[in-house]
């Protein structure tokens, strides 16, 4: 008994060990359910780059980085439960690559002082600012997104006029969010716009391309995540609907989505808004340090995918923020209201790239406390199946910031007078 | 030896029809009663809140709401998470449209609202029994949540469909929005949580609740015996989807802040509160409790066991907490096919025979 005893108090000191000083991300990761396939690689990049960092250099600043694993099966009440779970233990920044959690995260991590970074996903608006003082959307958003595909349709065509282009969405907050800016974009470059939702989880899509069968769009543009997006490329290949007519957004565009339709997916195009594959100087750090040291994430079979690279570059932007508001503070264990300065202060140029092993790997672009969203600009990636790897077909195609800013202006404003929120900034 | 009827006299019809006729239990119900109300409050933090406690109080409402339909009136329903969307969005819409209006208001409003959508979706009761009112009601869900998701107007025209609760505060203490405090929450919930489970206990004890369960025992029956099918079946569907709305509109408000419909009340949902007052137990109020404390409350504790205490990676431990609940389920319905509720019965019949049962 009293072995017991003893035991069961030395456990105790363990779990409840005194807290090193150490810079906390947590990942609210998902490597269960429908939506698996995009979770696990991006939660093993950002993972194994935090690991490079603590192995190579000794973590940021001489401060060890610690990633605090939740896993949230793109659920957003257990996102809630993550959150709750791992707000207290120094939290810097959040990034929950879930639009659904990003929204209930956005008053939550406001109100408790700690920085979203919803890196290409969640509430566009966001991009503004001088209304969420705490949340980041850089490098780009999915307006931006969507002004990115169009101005990409009207550098392949002479004009897009009267052609008819149909939007093919994961029916919840996130797949809505482009459709805004597409009547916008329609209104002004005259062409059809048709809208087609898929419900969650997307396994079942044949009324959707049955639709599409019948109306003959030039064009479908899809907002896709998890199954939906396989199904969707396997479902138009059924109907041959010509591929490289089908472009995907970011998350719509790794090898996860087209790998299982086989030599049928050739052709088939999305956005990306970093650069793809294993060729940058960071990997070979990354197999020395991390992957043949035993230290890799997950089962560390996802090294140079797509979403494994997203998780590298959502990890380095962290990471470079972190050491933006050590060099602000002057002090090396931050804390989340230093990390969120941060960031509002973050500058990636090419060479800072290039330095870290990653060159060209995501657009240079600078962060204000006005302007939350960053470059704004994303490439267009093509699948080769029988190479199966994708290839980077254009160089960074900027958004029409003309239509953008607006919108984003119109709904931060809805929110911030739903809210009571006065602007910053001035 | 403590645990028995004799010795405590009843000398009126009142002490002898009570919901605890033994002494043991009262005191029990009335420390527990005074530990939630006087004693948590004080102790409970942002997690124990979020986490743990809102979300096992919200889910016994909308269980106990079901357990009213499904255990007392026999009315399968899978509508449930439909339901709680009325509710939501109904709290939603007069919590926007009159900022000015209480909390509580809004979410027996929700609760209304969803009575009477209830009813209207419980007319085919009176036709169709079994599997085939079961595959009606889950023609609600499916409607519910698509007009909810297609008519802009519910979500008052946001770009992403979301609905999002601002604060809200009772008695000076904001218990929606993001600057809402553990315990006002905690209590908010737990009110509701009272209130409607003495309501829910006592109209099951009395004229009403029979006439629901003779109408579950045998239709034909109770209809020769003069209950009105009418009345019980539309007044189940009635007052069960109040109890489900209210569930929807606190869950919205108070627990989550944000949602989306087709996440937060897909039909998922409405399986959740089917399974939760099955393995609770049908046709009983402490069933509808002890039910949600199993579904809402285990898979936290297991996954703080496993990735917290243990250390296990997060994608093990999930899998695993699917394998342990499944397997959990399982057996207690085995053990006991009437759920935690009778297993507790059992156990209450030992006590009144301990130490000495033969």
């Amino acid at each position: 008994m009293k072995l017991k005893l003893t035991s069961m108090a030395v456990a105790a000191t363990m779990i409840a060990a005194p807290v090193m000083a150490d810079l906390v991300y947590p990942s609210l990761s998902y490597r269960t359910g429908p939506y698996a396939a995009g979770g696990i690689p991006f939660a093993d990049g950002y993972a194994d780059y935090f690991t490079l960092l603590n192995e190579r250099d000794g973590g940021i600043g001489g401060v060890m980085t610690r990633v605090l694993e939740c896993e949230t099966g793109y659920n957003t009440q257990k996102g809630v439960e993550c959150y709750e779970a791992t707000k207290g233990e120094g939290s810097l920044v959040y990034q929950p690559l879930s639009t659904g959690i990003t929204y209930q995260l956005i008053p939550k991590a406001t109100a408790d002082g700690i920085p979203l970074h919803t890196m290409g996903y969640g509430r566009t608006s966001a991009a503004n600012g001088t209304i969420f003082s705490h949340v980041f959307n850089y490098p780009a958003n999915y307006w931006d997104g969507a002004s990115v595909i169009v101005n990409h349709l009207l550098a392949e065509n002479e004009s897009i006029d009267g052609k008819k282009i149909a939007l093919l969405y994961h029916n919840s907050a996130y797949g809505k969010e482009p459709i805004r800016t597409l009547e916008e974009l329609s209104k002004i470059h005259g062409f059809e716009l048709s809208l087609i939702a898929v419900d969650h989880p997307g396994q079942e899509q044949k009324a959707q391309w049955l639709q599409i069968r019948r109306e003959r769009p030039d064009y479908v543009v899809m907002w896709g995540w998890g199954v939906m997006n396989q199904v969707a490329v396997q479902e138009a290949a059924n109907i041959r609907f010509p591929m490289e007519n089908f472009i995907g957004n970011w998350w719509a565009g790794s090898e996860n989505d087209v790998i299982p339709a086989g030599d049928a997916a050739n052709g088939y195009k999305s956005l990306n808004m970093h650069n793809v594959g294993s060729d940058f100087p960071i990997y070979a750090d990354l197999k020395q340090y991390v992957i043949d040291a035993g230290k890799a994430a997950g089962a560390g079979d996802q090294v140079g995918t797509v979403l494994y690279n997203r998780g590298l570059y959502a990890a380095m932007l962290a990471a470079e923020a972190t050491r933006k508001a050590q060099e602000i503070h002057g002090e090396m264990d931050i804390t989340p209201a230093m990390m969120r300065d941060g960031m509002e202060a973050l500058e990636i140029s090419e060479a800072r790239m290039t330095e870290l092993g990653m060159p060209n790997f995501g657009p240079a672009f600078s962060v204000s406390c006005e302007d939350h969203g960053g470059a704004g600009a994303a490439k267009v990636q093509q699948w080769d199946a029988s190479a199966q790897t994708w290839n980077v077909v254009t160089d960074w195609i900027g958004a029409d910031d003309s239509v953008i800013t607006p919108l984003v202006m119109e709904d931060s404003a809805a929110f911030a007078a739903e809210n009571n929120i006065d602007k910053r900034c001035n | 030896m403590f645990y028995r009827e004799a010795g405590d006299f009843k000398t009126s019809y009142v002490a002898d029809s009570q919901t605890f006729p033994i002494k043991f239990d009262r005191v029990r119900y009335w420390i527990v009663l005074v530990l939630a109300i006087c004693l948590v409050p004080f102790i409970i933090n942002d997690y124990w809140a979020n986490a743990v406690m809102v979300p096992f109080l919200i889910w016994s409402i909308a269980a106990i709401g079901l357990n009213i339909l499904t255990g007392y009136c026999g009315q399968v329903s899978l509508g449930t998470g439909g339901f709680m969307a009325v509710g939501a969005y109904a709290c939603y819409k007069i919590m926007t449209a009159y900022p000015d209006l209480n909390i509580a208001f809004c979410v027996i409003f929700g609760g209304l609202v969803t009575a009477a959508v209830g009813v209207l979706f419980g007319l085919p009761s009176l036709r169709i029994k079994g599997f085939y009112l079961a595959v009606a009601t889950l023609a609600a869900q499916f409607f519910l949540v698509w007009l909810f998701n297609k008519v802009p107007w519910f979500y008052n025209y946001s770009a992403s469909g979301q609905i999002n609760a601002p604060e809200r505060t009772v008695f000076g203490y904001a218990v929606t929005g993001p600057n809402a405090d553990a315990a006002p929450k905690y209590l908010f919930c737990l009110a509701f949580v009272l209130v409607l489970g003495w309501m829910a206990r006592n109209l099951t004890r009395g004229t009403i609740g029979r006439t629901w369960m003779a109408i579950r025992d045998m239709d034909i029956a109770a209809e020769i015996i003069g209950v009105n099918p009418l009345r019980a079946k539309l007044s189940a569907f009635a007052i069960s989807s109040f109890f489900v709305g209210v569930a929807g509109a606190l869950f919205f408000a108070v627990y989550l802040g944000a949602v989306e419909v087709t996440e937060a009340f897909g039909i998922n949902q409405s399986f959740l509160v089917l399974f939760m007052i099955i393995i609770g137990g049908l046709g009983s109020i402490f069933g509808s409790l002890a039910g949600a404390a199993f579904i809402v409350l285990l898979p936290v504790l297991l996954k703080n066991v496993m990735v917290g205490g243990l250390g296990w990676d997060t994608a093990i431990a999930a899998h695993f907490e699917f394998v342990i609940l499944g397997g959990l389920i399982i057996f207690f319905l085995i053990v006991e096919p009437h759920g935690l509720a009778r297993l507790w019965d059992l156990a209450k019949e030992k006590l009144r025979l301990w130490p000495f049962p033969h």
